[in-house]
């Protein structure tokens, strides 16, 4: 038996199971513990759980660097995006009631969008600096 | 009143096994014979302690939460006891010999 075959196995047997947590944490936050910080994290366990198990080539083949780069922007931009959205309709910075008619329908709407944008940028940076440091203790 | 009694024994066999993996754990001599007490004794220990805690909770929701955690800490908890004892046999810790300095 190849030695790593237990990982490997556990590895792609508990990934989903992983992923469908971290997705209830992040779309039931606004009703349960947890939120886009949480749920960012979580993800990020699920990436450097693959990178254990399977080696950081067939990772960056899945996500590459520059990918994980780009979404750690784009969740800012969507974070800031909402704040503006609300200026523009005339509230203030992140004053999610005056995004839909209704007051609490919009500060729903609000909440779960940004929301979103920390999952996606805490998943990414996360996940973008265990890349960096496995490049750093190969090249070393 | 039985079910209560079962889940007071249950959660106290639990405790219990958790303390002697705690005790091994600080007693043993090497890497690998805590590694054993401490990864055997876990795995049981966190059954006993799940089948308690459904007993106080019966057949609802929570006691099938708490059978989902047992189940991931069932496969999980072995894996990473086999992963740390054979990174430690491939970096080449050698295993305690009697009459040896620990």
């Amino acid at each position: 038996m190849r030695p790593d075959l237990l990982l490997k196995v556990l590895a792609k047997f508990l990934i989903p199971f992983i992923l469908i947590f971290a997705f209830y944490v992040q779309f039931h936050g606004d009703f349960s513990p947890g939120g886009g910080f949480q749920a960012g994290v979580i993800i990020s366990a699920a990436a450097v759980l693959y990178v254990l198990a399977f080696g950081l080539e067939l990772a960056e083949r899945g996500i590459p660097l520059r990918a994980l780069q780009y979404l750690s922007s784009t969740g800012i931009l969507l974070y800031t995006g909402v704040g503006v959205a609300c200026l523009l309709k005339g509230g203030n910075f992140l004053d999610y009631s005056v995004l839909l008619d209704n007051d609490v329908a919009g500060q729903h709407l609000g909440i779960i969008l940004i929301e979103l944008g920390v999952g996606i940028t805490v998943a990414s940076t996360l996940t973008l600096i265990f890349f960096t440091f496995a490049h750093w203790s190969r090249h070393s | 009143m039985i079910i209560e009694w079962a889940s007071l024994v249950c959660l106290a066999l639990g405790g219990l096994l958790s303390m002697a993996g705690g005790l091994g754990l600080h007693r043993f001599p090497d890497f690998y014979s805590r590694l054993h007490a401490a990864g055997l004794s876990d795995t049981l220990c966190v059954a006993l302690i799940m089948l308690g805690l459904a007993f106080q909770a019966g057949l609802t929701l929570v006691s099938v939460k708490l059978f989902l955690i047992f189940a991931f800490l069932y496969f999980t908890n072995p894996t990473a006891s086999y992963c740390l004892g054979h990174a430690a046999w491939r970096s080449g810790l050698k295993p305690y010999r009697r009459g040896q300095e620990s």
